[in-house]
């Protein structure tokens, strides 16, 4: 059964999609970061390589992947998302890293 | 009526500044792109002026390639507009127009080769950022771009997707280049207007090069050149070359601002001779030469490398008449005391007017035209982010 879940992009990524506000996607399977970050790109495909390596999939370094207050960054990309956001209930938040004075 | 269109790059975004042939008023459009550093937004093709590419970048978020087919009222990132199938008909996959992958391909057989890195150790090639773009003379559709870390890349489908021209960082000496301060980039890229398959490019720290077969093989040119930075000032390459320019009508005829001199080659970059003459300083970013008379040029002098600014405070920009050696300061309209600003490598262009327009952008967010060779300046805007770029395009 396919899950919708909740992503909120960043400001720039946002602009650079053409989107508004929250985006919602439908997954099929489990929710994971590499699931989630798939179906961002596929329907956004100018957002390739903008969050992680076109090649070697990492995340660039100054992006964090946060949701139900956790830093989910460092966590390996197969790992399941916690429920709430895989329920829909929390979204997954894309963050600029700080960066700056 | 003729219409000049300015193409200005900065620091948070990019801006469209139009006039008419007079070149006294002024119309503003922008920011665009805001908050990502514009590298180096491009005059459009010489086929179709409306084309053109813009490159921009953010630590946070990496390369993005926009480009505009209707003179820079609209963008998009090529083949790839929002809700549509990630692989086109023709099976191309959309969303690659920021892939710069070093031509490693089972095709070439070429494992990721090395340069040097500031501590002199071997490093591998990696993609940073697009630092300019060159419309090809004759198709739209084919651009090329400088990149950092140093390689030479082509699009010929509208900047959808790029491949490397890898026989120029495959050159032997590639292992020996190494970065400048501001990075390993390739930031000058001429085609030869008379022979589109020779071509000229420069590196910052390995110098220039050239190649007569379309990119294919690549030959060093930097004989000549002397740089006391280096263990032997005269090496093959390891010389940090500012930019080059060239009027069209003399393609054979370049002109370099070099890290220190200002030099000049009669013979395509096979040999160069110094021609700073009685500058105040040889150090400086920028050089350019007159749209209609081949042996003017234009720089910016500024005190040092390590002082980047102009020297005594006051912004002029130099002319030579002659070619090189002897320069005149241009002043009129220029702030004459307590200036400090920089004038970056791709941050002066002319324009194909009669009288040739002049215009540069400083890191201070002013960008200054002359519509009259340089005799008189005005500033056309004045508190801009810092200018990485500035392009010009002369329209009807």
């Amino acid at each position: 059964m396919a899950a919708t879940i909740r992503v909120v992009l960043p400001l720039h990524l946002r602009r650079l999609a053409h989107v508004e506000s929250e985006v919602r996607f439908d997954i099929e399977g489990p929710v994971t970061i590499r699931t989630v970050l798939d179906a961002i790109e596929a329907r956004y495909p100018m957002l390739h390589g903008t969050m992680r390596d076109h090649v070697t999939q990492r995340r660039r370094p100054l992006l964090r992947f946060f949701a139900c207050q956790q830093d989910l960054s460092h966590d390996p990309p197969d790992t399941p998302l916690p429920e709430a956001v895989a329920m829909g209930a929390e979204p997954f938040l894309i963050v600029g890293a700080m960066a700056g004075g | 009526m003729s219409k000049v269109r300015l193409l200005v790059g900065t620091r948070k975004g990019a801006f469209i500044l139009t006039s008419d042939g007079k070149r006294k008023t002024w119309k503003v459009n922008g920011p665009l792109f805001t908050g990502w550093e514009t590298y180096h937004i491009m005059k459009g093709s010489p086929v179709d002026p409306d084309r053109l590419y813009a490159s921009q970048t953010t630590a946070w978020f990496g390369q993005i390639i926009q480009r505009s087919d209707d003179g820079g009222a609209t963008w998009h990132t090529p083949g790839t507009p929002p809700g549509e199938p990630m692989v086109s008909p023709e099976g191309m996959p959309k969303g690659e127009s920021n892939k710069f992958v070093y031509d490693v391909s089972p095709k070439t057989g070429k494992p990721l080769t090395t340069h040097q890195w500031y501590d002199g150790t071997p490093r591998p090639w990696e993609f940073k950022r697009v630092w300019h773009l060159e419309p090809s003379l004759s198709d739209p559709d084919t651009v090329f771009a400088g990149v950092e870390d140093a390689a030479l890349f082509r699009s010929a489908d509208g900047g959808k997707s790029w491949q490397e021209l890898a026989g120029l960082r495959g050159h032997p000496t590639g292992s020996q280049w190494a970065p400048g301060a501001g990075g390993m980039c390739l930031h000058t890229i001429i085609i030869d207007p008379a022979n589109h398959k020779r071509m000229f490019v420069a590196i910052s720290a390995a110098g220039s090069f050239r190649t007569d077969d379309g990119g294919k093989t690549w030959k060093p040119i930097n004989k000549g050149l002397s740089s006391l930075y280096i263990p032997d000032p005269a090496a093959e390459v390891g010389h940090c070359v500012h930019r080059i320019a060239m009027n069209p009508s003399r393609p054979s005829v370049l002109f370099m601002q070099k890290h220190w001199d200002v030099l000049r080659s009669d013979d395509a970059g096979d040999s160069w001779r110094e021609v700073s003459g009685n500058l105040p300083s040889d150090f400086g970013f920028p050089i350019d030469v007159h749209a209609h008379e081949p042996e003017t040029v234009y720089v910016v002098p500024i005190k040092s490398d390590s002082e980047h600014f102009p020297p005594d405070g006051a912004l002029r920009v130099y002319r030579s008449r002659t070619g090189g050696n002897e320069w005149e300061p241009l002043t009129k309209g220029l702030p004459q005391r307590d200036c400090y600003v920089n004038v970056l490598r791709d941050a002066m262009t002319v324009d194909t007017l009669e009288p040739c327009g002049v215009y540069f952008g400083t890191t201070g967010g002013q960008v200054y035209a002359s519509p009259d060779s340089g005799d008189s300046w005005a500033p056309i805007v004045s508190h801009l982010p810092p200018v990485v770029s500035v392009e010009v395009q002369t329209l009807g």
